[in-house]
Formats: structure tokens, sequence, C-alpha cells
């Protein structure tokens, strides 16, 4: 749960901050500063605070909405898609930074070369941008997956029932509370190791067109 | 959109502000001493020590802050030691509780942070320094030291803002800071976007002044790069 909740909150994150990263890049003076609206607001506000407010603002616009259509009573917004929604925006505002950073990252002159050599918009994105974003962001990427990781046991207080509700569960029931908080907590460290492991072995994959001399091995 | 309630949400949720600095003082501050323990620990040469360090940053990276402030509020009233040791009195209260897990917490990430700072003082520096005769507390206050927090100073305003918004979570142990104060002020009132946008405001305003006040520190400590280019001409 913990996991399915991590993953498509990064999957959201990752649409928002390509979205929000292009944005600030455009030079576009409205979008830019919307974009750092965006950046700014959602790394300077709490995360429990977001996460309070998509789910209780989420739930009253629906139930909003539901009024509208002619149904009386309170409609919830279930708590993966509010809890998914509010770690997507928040690693969404981290990405757009971590994507801004890899194309700034991207040397200049490749890319007059590209237009050099006649390249259109399009196949100049793909084949020169988008290779090299991807490898300059995997660190970064790796870094916001880990924060999100972390983001997601806040997600416990909709009563979503990830590893830190069960373990909070548990814990309550049985009064065994530091045995199960313990074990909790052990269960993240091994989720974060592991997840470590598979980005650096995506690092490398990623970098082994490159020589080898340059810091990575 | 209604002035009278966001103003008087405004002033109740002011009313918590003094419970958030608090919270935020004491945990950073504890954390960075703590963490130029590790940090002393882990460059320190000694090998255990270094496993010791190494292990503390590991574990309180890696797990989520809420389940290490749980460990400290509820896990520890398990134990009958604790119960009936000295410390009970103490560590019974929320408050503490939470400075506790913060600082133990932040510690972890500030380690990290000075370790990089220390690891970019220029090796030629400490060689020169120990070729005219400096060494140990010397070397580290007058060489090291200095070096090291200003490369560390930008990432190290990066975690202290990271703290500012982890207060928040010490609502989740029953403290009545800004965060918990608008909570119940949303589950009162069930007016969640005013009662938010007040807390954001705050928090906002809040980071804004510590990222300045870094920003100062940045630029004082730094005096003397800029100065170098015009004395360097004269």
């Amino acid at each position: 749960m913990t996991l399915a909740v991590t993953a498509v909150a990064l999957l959201i994150g990752a649409v928002l901050g390509a979205v929000v990263a292009a944005a600030k890049l455009s030079g576009n003076r409205v979008l830019v500063f919307l974009g750092s609206v965006y950046t700014t607001i959602f790394r300077g506000v709490p995360e429990l605070l977001i996460i309070y407010l998509i789910y209780f603002g989420g739930s009253s616009a629906v139930t909003a909405i539901g009024q509208a259509m002619g149904y009386e009573g309170f409609l919830g917004l279930p708590s993966f898609a509010a809890g998914a929604l509010a770690v997507g925006i928040i690693s969404g505002s981290y990405q757009a930074e971590v994507f801004r950073g890899a194309y700034l990252a991207v040397a200049r002159g490749e890319l007059e070369a590209a237009s050099a050599i006649g390249m259109s918009r399009g196949l100049r994105f793909r084949r020169i941008i988008m290779p090299q974003v991807l490898r300059y962001a995997l660190p970064g990427f790796g870094n916001v997956w880990q924060l999100s990781l972390k983001d997601s046991a806040l997600i416990s207080v909709t009563g979503l029932a990830e590893l830190m509700r069960t373990s909070q569960v548990a814990a309550g029931s049985t009064r065994q509370y530091f045995l199960f908080f313990i074990v909790g907590g052990a269960l993240y460290l091994i989720l974060t190791s592991l997840s470590d492991q598979v980005f650096n072995r995506a690092e490398r994959r990623a970098n082994r067109s490159m020589p080898s001399a340059m810091g990575q091995v | 959109m209604d002035i009278e309630f966001l103003s008087s949400t405004m002033v109740t949720l002011l009313k918590a502000l003094p419970m958030t600095l608090a919270l935020f003082a004491l945990s950073v501050s504890i954390g960075c001493v703590l963490a130029l323990v590790i940090v002393w620990m882990r460059v320190g040469g000694n090998r255990y020590l270094a496993g010791f360090a190494k292990g503390y940053i590991f574990v309180f990276r890696g797990s989520p802050l809420l389940i290490q402030m749980f460990l400290v509020f509820y896990g520890l009233a398990q134990f009958d030691f604790i119960r009936n040791g000295p410390l009970w009195p103490l560590l019974r209260e929320p408050f503490v509780c939470a400075v506790l897990s913060l600082a133990l917490c932040t510690a972890g990430y500030s380690a990290e942070i000075f370790r990089g700072g220390i690891r970019s003082v220029p090796p030629r520096e400490i060689e020169a320094a120990r070729a005219i005769g400096m060494s140990g507390f010397l070397l580290v206050r007058r060489i090291i030291a200095p070096i090291a927090l200003r490369f560390a100073l930008p990432a190290y305003s990066t975690e202290v803002v990271l703290m500012m918004k982890s207060t928040s979570l010490a609502s989740l142990v029953t403290v009545w800071e800004v965060t918990g104060v608008a909570q119940r002020l949303i589950s009162h009132t069930y007016r969640t976007m005013e009662v938010f946008l007040c807390a954001a405001v705050i928090y906002l305003v809040l980071n804004f002044i510590v990222l300045q006040a870094m920003a100062l520190l940045e630029h004082f400590l730094s005096r003397h790069l800029r100065a170098a280019p015009p004395a360097a001409k004269a």
C-alpha cells in the first residue's frame, strides 16, 4: 500500500513537475510567475497541512459537486486518491526543480549544434534534450522518491491502511507500541535502502555510455 | 471571502505561533549540537564511533519522522524502567517528546550536511596549517570549522526550512502548535480553505524570514570573498 501510494504520487508528481518545469523555463513571464508560485508554496508549507487540505477540502468539493447533481449528504474523497494527490502535488514541486536543473545542465552547444544541422524542435527535444535530462535528473529523482516514501507515512492521518497506519493500529490494539513502531520503522528502512540500491543501479546503467573517469563508477 | 472569519482564524492561529517557534528553536539548536557530536564521531577516525555514527545517520534518515515521533511518544511509555525512571516527568510531556524526536531526526540530516562541508575543505589548507605547527583543536577552530561552515550553510538552510515544516507533525502527538490548532478549527467549522490559507501564510512567512536570515548570515560570512578583488587590484 505504501509502495502503491508512493508510486502513484510520484507519477502525478512527474507529470506536474514536467509541466511546471516547462512553464518556468518557457520565458513567458506569466508562466514563470505561476511556476514559481507553485514551487514556493508547496515547498514552503508543511506536508501535513497539504494533506489535510486535499483530504478535507477535496471532500467538501466532492460533496458540493454531489449536491449540485442532486445528491444529498456527505461524499468523502477516497483516502487513497486524496493521499496520492497530496503527496503527488508536493513531490511535483520538488521534481519541477529537479527537471529544471537537469535541463539547465544540458550543454548549450549541443542545442545549438542540433539547430544548426536543421533538427526541428520536436526532434531536438526527443533526440538531444530528453535523453540527457533523464540522465541528469536521475539522482534528484531518487531523492524525491525517498522523500515521498517518507511523506507517505503522513497519509496515515486520513485513515489509509498503509505501513504507518497499520503499525499504529497494531500497536494500539496490542499495547505493544514500541515493538510495532520499531518493526514499522525497520520496514521503512528496508524500503529506503532497497530503493537506494535500485537507483544506484539505474544511474550506473544510464551512465554506461559515459566515460567512468568522470567520477561515477 | 469572509474577512471577519479570516481575521479571527488568523488571531487563533497566531496564538499557537509561540509553540511552533519554541519547537523549532529548541529542536534546531539541540539537533545542531547533536549533529556536531555525530559528525565528530563520523570523521574522528575511531572505527567503532564511525560505525555508530553511520548507523545513526542511516536509521534517522531512512525512516519517516512520524514513526520516530510515535516511537518516542507512545513506545517509550511502554517500558516500566522508563515509567519509574527519573526522566519520566519529562518524557511524559508531549512537547518534550516532540522536541526530542525532531532533534534526533535533524541531527542525522545535519550531520551529513556538516560532513559534506568538512570534506570540501581543501586538503592543502589543512596541510599548510599543520606545516606551521597548528594541531588538534586549534586547527579545527581556525581552519576547518570556518571553511566548513561556509560550505555547509546553503544546504543547512534547506534543512532548517524542512525542520520548520516538520514541527507540524508535533500536532499528531497532541502538541497544540499552528497545524494542530488549524486542524481543530477545520473540524469545528468545516471551512477548510480559509483555515488552510491562514496557516499556509503563517508558514510561508516564517520560512521566508528563516531563509532571509540564513542568506544574511551567508552574506556576512563571505564578506572577505567579496572584498578580495578590489584589494588585489590595489
